[in-house]
């Protein structure tokens, strides 16, 4: 009875160890990383609401008194905001249309037409992956800068409808598990490549393409060697180059630098969680072999 | 004599059927054969052309032989940029790869709430680069900034992260590691697929977690741990954005950061050719780059047939 009563109690003691070990544990680890992974947004936030004084004050302060969202109104009435969007805008929305169409038709060629020369391509369009951008940079400049296109939009869009590696193959390896025979019944029914293509995989493929259309997009807005290289003026200036401009223009007002840096990042946090499903697949599609 | 015929008009039908087949093979991959043409192999040939010549874009180019690349190892620049870049390489590639397989392998213990966790860690990679270094750049001030205020509140030493030249490359660092959300779910989805099945065999065998960690995990996702490795390396040999905010100083085009401590490559490259207008000369470097880069991957993919391990599909 006695031993029995004991045994019961070590056993509950082990048990408690490893639901410890097993929860507690990563638990204490998650959480200290989730925190520490945060702070900078928060303080983020917290000084783009700040007073000039408040920002400068030591210990700093968390939740900003007073508090000052006027802030935000000085910020964009202190650089030509609403053109930075409006040419941020074009920069990421054109190429979206560009990609989707170029990108999946050459990905149908690569996995549903039954040809030799796809065995030669797709090898290179895999190279291209890891050429860097810079072998390339130079030549391409002074091919934009030859057709007069530099401090245009054009060098920025106009690429878009070739498509791009990255999108080709994760197309194709979504295309690749498509069952031939969806296709082949068409194909025996006098259905025109096109026709297949447009109306049996695009409608199919609805999943990728908007990773593919949110992947453009925030490729768009984030970008800044592009712009830098192609567009002078600051009447062209996206966002990227505008907040850079900015920030060594109003090297000490933080808060109003912090709450440029917000109504940046914003919109990619609201497309973000829009999209999250698709975005996490795209991720992790491209993540592999 | 009718069996020939049949056999005839099938072979030309498929022959047909071939040739079809291969024009709309290539009328669809069409897009990307132009823009390749134009925008990659047309550029390859031309800076290549270009790394022999002396080009100001202004003039027409002239050709100096290998006048570029010997001028280059004289640049002391230049051998500080190749520096910094394989420094970030080295320190920075492994630690941000090494840190994201702890957090996807924490996140893979059945937690709850992982989600949460698993969002709260993505998120900072989806900050655009120019906003994630604006705000570091705060974060990191000496006097005001988030990270010496706490490192005060412990009694450290407050050290001036963005001035002192030791400790810029440190600084972009950890900004990177803050943003390697992507390879770490990249990872987590990878762990998620080694099947149940080989650690129940495992366990059967008495095998400890360090064993289960080495001789199943890590060969398993062993395919995406070279995948990974491969895109970090080239993305910090184009290192670029991160360094042009952080070094920009009074001279924006021309800055280095402190005592050149953030002068990478791409930087330098960049600077070369749209700064100074030599266009030769970064061409020149463009092409150390690319044999740089094509011989890193090379020696990594050599030495990944001894580490990586392709499941028998």
């Amino acid at each position: 009875m006695q031993s029995e009563l004991s045994s019961q109690k070590e056993l509950n003691r082990l048990k408690r160890k490893k639901v410890i070990k097993k929860t507690v544990i990563p638990h204490v680890v998650l959480i200290f990383f989730a925190i520490i992974f945060s702070l900078p947004f928060i303080w983020l936030v917290s000084t783009s609401f700040k007073t000039p004084e408040n920002v400068f004050k030591m210990p700093p302060q968390w939740i900003p008194r007073p508090f000052k969202p006027e802030n935000y109104i000085n910020a964009v009435k202190a650089i030509p905001f609403f053109t930075y969007v409006k040419n941020t805008l074009i920069i990421s929305i054109i190429p979206i249309f560009g990609q989707m169409i170029a990108s999946a038709l050459v990905a149908y060629s690569f996995s549903k037409i039954d040809w030799k020369g796809k065995k030669i391509l797709f090898p290179i369009v895999m190279a291209t992956m890891m050429l860097p951008s810079q072998v390339t940079m130079v030549p391409v400049y002074i091919i934009w800068s030859k057709l007069g296109l530099v401090n245009t939009f054009t060098p920025l869009i106009l690429p878009s409808l070739f498509g791009s590696a990255f999108n080709i193959f994760l197309l194709r390896q979504f295309f690749a598990g498509i069952p031939d025979s969806y296709i082949e019944a068409s194909r025996i029914d006098g259905a025109s490549e096109f026709r297949i293509f447009a109306q049996i995989l695009l409608p199919l493929s609805k999943p990728v393409l908007t990773s593919i259309a949110l992947f453009t997009f925030m490729g768009g807005w984030n970008d800044f060697m592009t712009p830098l290289m192609y567009l002078n003026e600051s009447s062209k200036w996206p966002l990227s180059i505008g907040l850079q401009a900015f920030t060594f223009q109003f090297q000490q007002q933080w808060e109003l630098l912090m709450a440029a840096t917000v109504l940046f990042t914003v919109p990619m946090i609201i497309i973000f969680f829009l999209g999250q499903k698709q975005f996490m697949e795209g991720i992790v599609m491209t993540g592999f072999k | 004599m009718t069996e020939i015929t049949v056999e005839n008009k099938t072979s030309i039908k498929s022959n047909k059927k071939r040739n079809k087949a291969i024009m709309h093979g290539i009328l669809f991959a069409l897009p990307w054969i132009i823009g390749f043409l134009i925008f990659q192999l047309y550029p390859i040939i031309a800076s290549a052309y270009y790394s022999f010549t002396e080009y100001s874009l202004l003039q027409p180019p002239k050709f100096i032989g290998l006048g570029n690349y010997a001028a280059l190892f004289k640049d002391d620049k230049f051998l500080i940029s190749l520096k910094n870049t394989l420094y970030i390489t080295a320190v920075g590639v492994p630690i941000q790869l090494i840190y994201a397989l702890i957090m996807a392998m924490l996140l893979n213990m059945k937690v709850k709430g992982k989600s949460i966790y698993r969002t709260l860690y993505y998120i900072p990679s989806i900050v655009p680069l120019v906003a994630s270094s604006v705000l570091w750049i705060w974060i990191l001030n000496p006097q005001y900034g988030l990270l010496n205020s706490f490192l005060g509140k412990l009694g450290l030493y407050q050290p001036a992260w963005l001035t002192n030249p030791s400790l810029t490359k440190p600084s972009l660092i950890m900004m990177d590691v803050w943003r390697s959300g992507g390879t770490m779910l990249i990872y987590l989805a990878a762990l998620q697929g080694v099947p149940r099945s080989l650690y129940e065999a495992a366990e059967i065998d008495g095998a400890g977690k360090m064993k289960k960690f080495f001789n199943i995990t890590l060969p398993a996702i062993s395919p995406v741990i070279l995948f990974q490795l491969i895109m970090g390396l080239i993305n910090s040999f184009q290192y670029f954005t991160q360094a042009f905010m952080f070094s920009s100083g009074a001279n924006l085009q021309i800055s280095g950061g402190p005592e050149n401590s953030l002068l990478f490559y791409s930087l330098y490259l960049y600077q070369n050719a749209f700064s100074f207008l030599k266009m030769g000369y970064a061409s020149a470097m463009a092409w150390i780059l690319f044999i740089i880069v094509l011989v890193v991957t090379l020696i990594v993919f050599k030495t990944s047939l001894k580490w990586v391990y392709y499941d028998a599909e």
